[in-house]
């Protein structure tokens, strides 16, 4: 019900995108999504990966700092108020969202994905109110390579 | 009564029974030696001839102990002024070998060793090695670098005189260092503080837990380091870590350690005679209150040192030891005046910024002090790595983290400081001392 996403640690600094992007291109590794939260000082990219375990491993061999993070992926119609739905769900629920990215797949389907202070509350509430939350094997099965 | 430390844990060596010499026994040794080294420095070292004359000082002015404060100072800048054998009282022919600074801070001095120096030197080294807890059964790894650095062979000859297994690694080589440890089943290594840590966040990236390693005793310095950093390696690796102290100029490592008890560091004054003066005035300190260290080496035959100016900031400690050595103890040196920086008027150590961020959960000890000099005002930036334990994928964590460090810094010095999270490893791993400070201040900036 909850997928794995990494995070990874990145200097504001140019050229340190590509570091970790790199290593995993060389890990043979597929990027599903990304999203990239940055400060002065420092970013965040968080992915989410074909495998994350191995991507991890790739990332810390090159002494990158990896976390890993349970998110909730829920698709949703690719149409006005598709998210607004789900919001109104998640404030129901009184689920705080840490932050949150979405990206859109192939036409008409897109995927939100949040990171909830209580994913379990949240999916619990959703899957009440009839929304699908996308687990990692439908995933990787609706997103294939 | 001389009595042992064997309930501190000792183990005995015969040349550790000088550390328990009755006190009064002991200052009559001093006074002795002191009158013969005067003598000889009077005789052989002009400069000190001269100082002397200056002050109308003859060597048989020294009747008491209490007089050696009437004999003149040497500073470093004696040493590189003389440069490089102005200060030998021995002929070449009696010195078996010299050593070197790296000269980083101008002209390098030369110290040089008679073979009764050699002889001393491995003795206080062996002193301090027992004193550690290490005995003829134990396996060093010496990791000190090996050459004109006083540490390498200093370590190693107190290692084999002490009947020790010595491993002469030497410095560097990170990788190899650990499989060493590990498969020749090291129980003792001699280090920089700096470099066993990096040596430990090593190990645990190729997957080994020193923990389940042999190793037990840590022998570590020629830097200052805190008493956070003590716990840190002791709590990470389960082994006892101790502080070394010492300094070419007197002989090199071996000048004074820490016992068993871990609570200051017994100088060998047999042969290195204390004393605290205020760094300011050059007037002595009581017992207790904190000033410059100053050694007089007592027997040392090719440059005997008269009231060396270390530069070093500690106190001698007033109560006695629970391990029942006799000798006296100066409290852990975590400031030395060559490393002080001023900034905005403030004097900061780099060990107060160091016990200041291990005081904060989860961060480790790779840091740098960066300094700049912006429309006129100084501004230091203290760059701290960021590890898995810290890291988060929030960025309202990690500013937390971040301002959590920066409180913690500020309270110690009194003064604002910038914190920046760095990537790991990005933070240059020293072999041997650790730089932790990059002055741009002067950059023309």
């Amino acid at each position: 019900m909850k997928l794995h996403q990494l995070s990874v640690f990145l200097e504001n600094k140019r050229g340190q995108l590509s570091v970790p992007l790199k290593i995993l291109a060389c890990a043979g590794i597929d990027i599903r999504t990304l999203s990239l939260a940055d400060t002065e000082q420092f970013g965040i990219l968080r992915l989410i990966v074909s495998d994350w375990q191995k991507a991890k491993a790739a990332l810390e061999a090159e002494h990158c700092v990896v976390n890993v993070t349970e998110v909730v992926a829920i698709e949703v119609p690719d149409r006005p108020g598709g998210l607004t739905e789900v919001l109104r769900v998640i404030d129901d629920a009184a689920v705080d969202i840490e932050y949150m990215y979405a990206f859109t797949f192939q036409s008409g389907r897109a995927v939100l994905i949040f990171r909830f202070n209580d994913p379990d509350a949240a999916i619990e509430q959703l899957q009440k109110e009839g929304i699908e939350v996308v687990g990692s094997r439908e995933f990787q099965e609706s997103f294939p390579d | 009564m001389i009595k042992m430390g064997k309930t501190a844990g000792d183990s005995f060596h015969p040349a550790a029974a000088l550390d328990y010499l009755p006190v009064e026994r002991l200052q009559a040794l001093q006074l002795k030696r002191l009158q013969a080294v005067v003598q000889r420095a009077y005789e052989r070292v002009r400069l000190t001839r001269v100082r002397m004359d200056e002050r109308s000082i003859r060597p048989e002015d020294i009747k008491s102990l209490e007089d050696i404060r009437r004999l003149p100072f040497t500073v470093k800048s004696d040493l590189r002024d003389t440069y490089p054998f102005g200060m030998f009282a021995s002929p070449m022919e009696d010195v078996v070998r010299l050593h070197s600074s790296s000269g980083t801070t101008g002209k390098p001095i030369v110290v040089a060793y008679t073979k009764d120096d050699i002889e001393v030197w491995s003795s206080v080294m062996v002193r301090s090695l027992v004193a550690c807890g290490v005995g003829p059964n134990d396996i060093i790894q010496n990791a000190y670098g090996y050459g004109l650095f006083t540490g390498g062979l200093g370590a190693h000859y107190g290692a084999e005189n002490l009947g020790a297994t010595v491993i002469p690694i030497s410095g560097g080589n990170t990788d190899r260092q650990i499989m060493v440890m590990k498969d020749f089943g090291v129980t003792a290594i001699c280090c920089t503080p700096s470099y066993f840590v990096h040596l430990v966040e090593r190990a645990c990236e190729l997957g080994e837990d020193i923990r389940k390693f042999p190793l037990r005793v840590g022998v570590f310095g020629a830097e200052p380091w805190s008493e956070a950093m003590r716990n840190h390696i002791q709590e990470q690796t389960g082994i006892k870590a101790h502080d070394i102290y010492g300094l070419s100029e007197i002989i090199g490592p071996g000048v004074g350690i820490e016992c068993q008890c871990q609570n200051g560091l017994h100088i060998f004054e047999d042969h290195f005679y204390p004393e605290i003066v205020d760094p300011e005035t050059g007037e002595p300190c009581p017992d207790g209150v904190e000033g410059e260290l100053v050694l007089t080496t007592l027997t040392k035959m090719a440059i005997p040192m008269l009231r060396y100016r270390t530069r070093d900031i500690t106190a001698i400690e007033t109560n006695s030891c629970g391990c029942g050595r006799t000798l006296r103890r100066i409290r852990r040196i975590s400031r030395r005046s060559d490393d002080m920086i001023i900034i905005r008027g403030v004097n900061v150590f780099p060990s107060q910024i160091e016990a200041a961020l291990l005081a904060v959960e989860g961060t480790v000890p790779h840091y740098l002090i960066v300094l700049t000099r912006e429309k006129g005002l100084d501004r230091m930036e203290i760059q701290v790595e960021v590890t898995p334990a810290v890291f988060s994928d929030t960025v309202g964590a990690l500013e937390k983290l971040q301002s959590r460090i920066k409180k913690s810094v500020e309270n110690i010095l009194g003064i604002s400081v910038g914190v920046r999270l760095v990537a790991p490893h990005t933070i240059e791993r020293s072999m041997g001392k650790a730089r932790r400070v990059i002055d741009h201040r002067n950059a023309g900036s």
